[in-house]
């Protein structure tokens, strides 16, 4: 779910199972869910979506990913973004294996390219931190 | 070969409109779109006897009876779908599985897509307006992924999803934006063929494709659906009652479909589609091979959409679907007609509608009443229904009588 920041951008919700997540982020940590067998996971869950089993734990992580993919939103697809135009949008591959969606930031959108390295940057807005990604 | 058990014999489609000046509710633009149905195939309403929907907004819950109880129709085989814009795809052949199992023989498919008339001392809403989806697509509920870890990073509505495929593809394969735009533009000249295409009388070329707007990299204006307003409906029924139907019986001889995610980042792999499995289901059931194929009805949401079809659908090798972009010529009188109607980059995305463009196409080209644009042999389509961000895929192939 989302709630809307005093600036006007959307934020997450989190719930019981993904305050964790949160909580971790608000620390400067990057801590996601491992399972046993599928290994790391994202988006948190209550039971792992490899095998359905809870014998998960949650660990920290190294903060490293590449852009697996991204494109630059030039017209603010979210009305609530659209002052913040141009944008990058991305998935990235984390170190541990799963795929986030973040935001590329700390350079020019026409830097950003398929398979860059890049880090964790974490982004307080109010009560909430969003978890950003930079080049190394 | 393949499953001969149930036809498309009938149809209704009404132009889509940017705006859409009789606004009217779901179920009266179903009983009107079943009405039309029954009068081309030259069928009695009381012979229906199953229904599949949409949700309508009317009758959020209790759907089916809903609508049944206002089309005064008693039926056997109550179903709504919810697979975006496979919908209609899905639709199709859950329709003809129904037929097969037989739990009844004759089924109206229903895809309204109009605004509904304004609420009488309501304030603000404009439901005359323009055609146009929430951003969230209700990905902000309490609970969602989506509300968490999509929608405060501005991966909303559809288009930078798509766009971050084709980033990926683009950068693998190495595919010139222009051979994207030639897809575009082929499709355009299909709809000026069209009479009740949005686009019938605006032809374009590949540098209006390349000189119109970035949306979000790489994908232009030109290379996105229009959203609009319509409605259409098919007709499925029996072999054995198809034959007394005045057009050519259309037989759903295979189908497939497949899904694997819901955001496009959790994506397995974003050049590798559900389209593979669900169109080798398809043609596997069916029997047919690809080479035989006289027409293909892609859901065209956007250009890569097309080009990752004709990949993963087999019709050629993966990486190649750019030279097969080149290499063929794509328009109605081309050696490989695509989407002649114009797809939805022609006609317009009329919501639900727009999907069901794609088999309303192949069923008029198979029985031939494509008019201006009648492919000269139409016997065997594929068709193709994209739902969400490459998520839900429907493979269809469908066969002449």
């Amino acid at each position: 779910m989302t709630k809307l920041a005093r600036d006007g951008r959307p934020l997450p919700m989190p719930n019981p199972t993904t305050q964790p997540f949160f909580d971790a982020a608000r620390d400067r940590t990057l801590k996601l869910q491992r399972c046993p067998r599928g290994g790391v996971f994202f988006y948190p869950r209550n039971r792992c979506p490899c095998c359905l089993a809870d014998d998960w734990e949650w660990e920290n992580l190294s903060g490293k990913a590449t852009v697996y993919s991204f494109t630059v939103d030039r017209m603010g697809h979210d009305s609530n973004l659209a002052d913040r135009v141009p944008y990058v949008v991305a998935a990235v591959e984390l170190a541990e294996g799963p795929r986030m969606t973040t935001n590329i930031v700390g350079c020019a959108p026409e830097d950003v390219k398929v398979g860059m390295p890049v880090e964790v940057s974490y982004e307080d807005v109010d009560d909430v931190t969003l978890i950003n990604f930079r080049p190394v | 070969m393949g499953k001969r058990a149930a036809a498309i014999v009938a149809l209704s489609e009404w132009a889509p409109q940017r705006r859409w000046d009789t606004p009217m509710f779901s179920m009266e633009a179903s009983a009107q779109l079943a009405a039309e149905t029954l009068a081309d195939g030259e069928f009695e309403k009381d012979e229906i006897d199953g229904l599949v929907m949409s949700p309508i907004p009317e009758s959020p819950m209790f759907g089916p009876s809903a609508l049944a109880e206002y089309l005064g129709v008693q039926s056997n085989f109550n179903e709504v779908v919810d697979l975006g814009g496979a919908t209609p795809a899905g639709m199709i052949w859950r329709a003809a599985a129904a037929i097969e199992v037989g739990i009844c023989e004759n089924v109206l498919v229903l895809c309204p897509s109009v605004p509904a008339p304004r609420r009488v001392q309501s304030a603000g809403a404009a439901p005359r307006g323009r055609a146009r989806l929430s951003a969230y697509l209700g990905g902000d509920s309490w609970g969602s992924p989506q509300g968490q870890f999509e929608i405060p990073y501005g991966l909303v509505a559809a288009t930078p999803s798509f766009a971050m495929i084709a980033s990926r593809y683009c950068e693998l394969y190495g595919v010139e934006p222009e051979t994207l735009a030639k897809i575009a533009v082929q499709q355009r000249y299909n709809a000026l063929a069209n009479p009740k295409a949005i686009n019938r009388d605006k032809p374009i070329t590949i540098d209006d494709v390349m000189n119109s707007r970035m949306i979000a990299d790489p994908l232009k204006l030109l290379e996105l659906v229009m959203p609009c307003f319509g409605g259409s409906a098919v007709l499925v029924t029996s072999a054995e009652r198809a034959k007394r139907a005045p057009h050519r019986p259309v037989f759903l001889s295979g189908y497939g479909e497949h899904l694997t995610h819901k955001s496009v980042t959790y994506m397995p792999d974003f050049i590798d589609t559900p389209i593979r499995m669900a169109a080798d289901r398809a043609f596997k059931m069916s029997g047919a091979s690809r080479e035989a194929i006289d027409m293909a009805s892609i859901y065209d949401c956007y250009t890569i959409t097309v080009l990752l079809t004709i990949e993963d659908a087999g019709f050629c090798k993966k990486g190649q679907g750019g030279a097969f972009i080149e290499e063929h010529d794509l328009r109605y009188h081309g050696d490989w007609p695509l989407n002649t109607h114009g797809g939805q980059l022609g006609m317009g995305q009329a919501g639900l509608s727009g999907g069901m463009s794609h088999v309303t196409e192949a069923v008029l080209q198979l029985q031939g009443r494509a008019d201006g644009r009648q492919v000269k042999k139409a016997d065997l389509a594929y068709v193709n229904g994209t739902g969400g961000m490459m998520a839900e895929q429907v493979a269809l192939i469908l066969e002449g009588a």
